[in-house]
């Protein structure tokens, strides 16, 4: 996938829709991270954390009993296999390294799901900044185990109490405390979303894990890539992890949003949290929330590179339901003996519903976390099920 | 050239008057009439808060004000037609985000800004780099819009500001969302100082002033100040317009009398 223009524009899509009070912040963020990813010296440091903290690489799974299910050759990038149990730590650990660099003490993030919030905490922890995370309160009361993670490991969690209290109301929150407190701390923002350069340097921090998978599925296809490869989007950023290492490559490329969040699918192009995208929003451009069973996709945009990609056509985002996303969680767990996270079970999902289609096919699936934070959740769902 | 709220602006300062500018938000109560009280108070002109779901610059108080109106049923439709009609007698400047502008259309919106009697236009979320559109519509439309500097702006970047800005300059006193502050301090002198040394434009300044003690002061270093949460919480808490037009003299005369 390409770099952005010199807007920070993917397209169409993107820019730096920030305050002015920000401006200085964002173009030291850009300049700050170009040189660092330029910098031998950084990217040995990244990989050495990566490798020896976060237990890079991850493994790839060929799921023999679910292909066998299917009639498709699944595999699974098993990013819930990463210390903290999701993709956010390749992130974290890097914008960690930058936060050190540009001489700041604090780390801010928001967390829809809890899992970048426990990677910011814990990235926090090991190198003893401050942190304080956003959370709606909202996804506090469901993922009350991730506040309490995040708690254990020294960050403040902060509830954001306005309009939908979920993962768009977290982002506003930190934005403000960005804005009071810029000179010493650094936003870690979690997707690939924002002013220009988070889309762009997210993606470029997430991209060991698609160039991993790359060479693991050519070591297991004899050389080939798979056909499809396929990631959950909500902000889009373990999918834009694994598209980059297939963008060049003939495999088609799908990311499937919450039917209840899907920007690309339901939206129109629009301007919020410093970029424009694709976001639902109502008649005056109000935004509008999202539902979904995962707070880690409750948002109702989605990243600026994501937009272009639609637009292009060279990636496509259809959505699933809640309750094809159950189903979907309950399969992997009964037939691999691997509990997803929801997120990445909204991915599961549409390979599952669409395995008729794509029968005798090979499809990876970038499996982004695990489902240990969303087990109670399911437990309560189940119940009431009877 | 110097456009007709600018020139407004500009006489009221040189004739030595210090400048006065509350905020509202727009579609909150009775806001036409409170707007009135303002303008008829001594204000010099008067922002108006068109609400937006995400408002990632305001602090609790313009939140709360925001998500009430829009509850309410507030739209910038709605804003446009309650100000048919209304003569406030003062320059008024939109003050929203700018995501309602681009759903609508950058050229249908500054239409609709003029039709309603706008003449000013702050987008707080569009830096210089991308008022491109915005103000290829604005402009033509005879819109003024004010462009924000803060603390940390460097001189680089204030001079860009400054030149692109129109009808007055936003300082941004202190680092931080809007809202009311105990104390402004030093950081509202040092940047009005600043602004003051590359700009004859009025230069006014915004965020956490509410007492006329802190308007004197926040004032006496630049052309004048805007005050919004302050009104706003009045507002929130049911102040009549009359009682509005009893703060809002308050400040004027606190800042007649230097």
């Amino acid at each position: 996938m390409g770099d952005p223009d010199a807007t920070g524009r993917f397209g169409r899509f993107g820019g730096r829709f920030v305050p002015e009070t920000l401006m200085p912040a964002c173009i030291e963020l850009d300049a700050a991270f170009r040189d660092a990813w330029a910098d031998p010296t950084f990217r040995a440091e990244l990989d050495a954390l990566l490798r020896d903290y976060a237990g890079r690489p991850s493994p790839l799974t060929e799921c023999h009993r679910l292909s066998e299910e299917l009639g498709v050759r699944v595999l699974l990038k098993r990013e819930d296999l990463n210390h903290t149990g999701s993709h956010k730590i390749n992130n974290v650990l890097g914008q960690a390294l930058l936060t050190k660099r540009m001489g700041k003490t604090r780390l801010l993030a928001e967390t829809g799901a809890g899992q970048h919030g426990v990677a910011t905490a814990t990235a926090a922890a090991l190198m003893g900044f401050d942190c304080v995370v956003y959370m709606g309160e909202v996804d506090m009361e469901r993922q009350k185990l991730n506040v309490f993670r995040m708690r254990l490991l020294g960050a403040e969690v902060r509830p954001a109490s306005s309009d939908s209290r979920t993962l768009k109301d977290a982002v506003n929150e930190a934005m403000r405390d960005w804005v009071a407190t810029v000179e010493t701390s650094h936003y870690c923002l979690g997707s690939v979303m924002g002013p220009h350069p988070y889309p762009w340097m997210v993606r470029e921090l997430h991209r060991v894990l698609g160039d991993e998978a790359r060479e693991q599925c050519r070591a297991l296809l004899g050389g080939a890539d798979p056909d499809v490869v396929v990631a959950c989007v909500g902000g889009g950023s373990n999918a834009a992890g694994i598209f980059s290492g297939f963008a060049d490559t003939s495999a088609e490329l799908v990311g499937v949003e919450p039917a209840g969040g899907a920007a690309v699918g339901g939206g129109v192009p629009g301007v919020v949290h410093g970029m424009t995208s694709f976001l639902k929003q109502d008649e005056w451009g109000q935004v509008e929330e999202a539902q979904s069973i995962s707070a880690g996709l409750d948002y109702p945009g989605v990243g600026p590179e994501h937009a272009h990609l639609a637009d292009i056509g060279r990636a496509r985002y259809p959505n699933v339901t809640d309750q094809e996303v159950v189903d979907a969680f309950r399969t992997l767990t009964r037939t691999e003996g691997i509990i997803p996270a929801l997120e990445p079970a909204h991915a599961l999902a549409w390979v599952i519903r669409e395995a008729p289609a794509l029968a005798g096919r090979t499809v990876l699936i970038n499996l982004s976390g695990r489902g240990d934070k969303d087990v109670a959740q399911i437990m309560d769902l189940l119940e009431g099920e009877g | 050239m110097a456009s007709t709220m600018e020139t407004h602006l500009r006489t009221a300062r040189d004739a030595g008057r210090k400048l006065l500018v509350p905020y509202l938000t727009g579609g909150l109560g009775p806001w036409t009439e409170h707007l009135r009280a303002m303008a008829d108070a001594g204000a010099d002109a008067v922002e108006v808060g068109i609400p937006f779901s995400d408002p990632a610059m305001d602090g609790p108080v313009i939140q709360a004000a925001s998500e009430q109106a829009l509850r309410g049923g507030t739209n910038p439709g709605s804003i446009f037609a309650d100000l048919r009609g209304v003569d406030a007698g003062v320059p008024l400047v939109a003050m929203t985000y700018y995501n309602l502008v681009f759903h609508m259309g950058d050229a249908r919106f500054a239409g609709e800004m003029v039709d309603a009697g706008f003449s000013g236009m702050i987008l707080p979320d569009v830096p210089p780099e991308e008022q491109g559109p915005w103000r290829a519509a604005a402009d033509p439309a005879g819109i003024d819009t004010v462009l924000l500097a803060g603390p940390i702006t460097p001189d680089d970047r204030l001079r860009v500001v400054c030149e692109q800005s129109r009808g007055y300059v936003y300082g941004v006193n202190l680092m931080g969302i809007t809202g009311e502050r105990s104390s402004v301090g030093e950081a509202s002198a040092v940047l009005a100082r600043r602004l003051k040394a590359v700009t004859d434009k009025p230069v006014l300044m915004g965020f956490g002033v509410s007492t006329p003690e802190q308007a004197v002061e926040v004032a006496a270093a630049a052309d004048g100040v805007i005050v919004g949460t302050a009104v706003v919480r009045r507002i929130l808490e049911g102040e009549s317009p009359e009682q509005l037009h009893a703060y809002i003299a308050s400040l004027r005369a606190a800042l007649d009398a230097g």
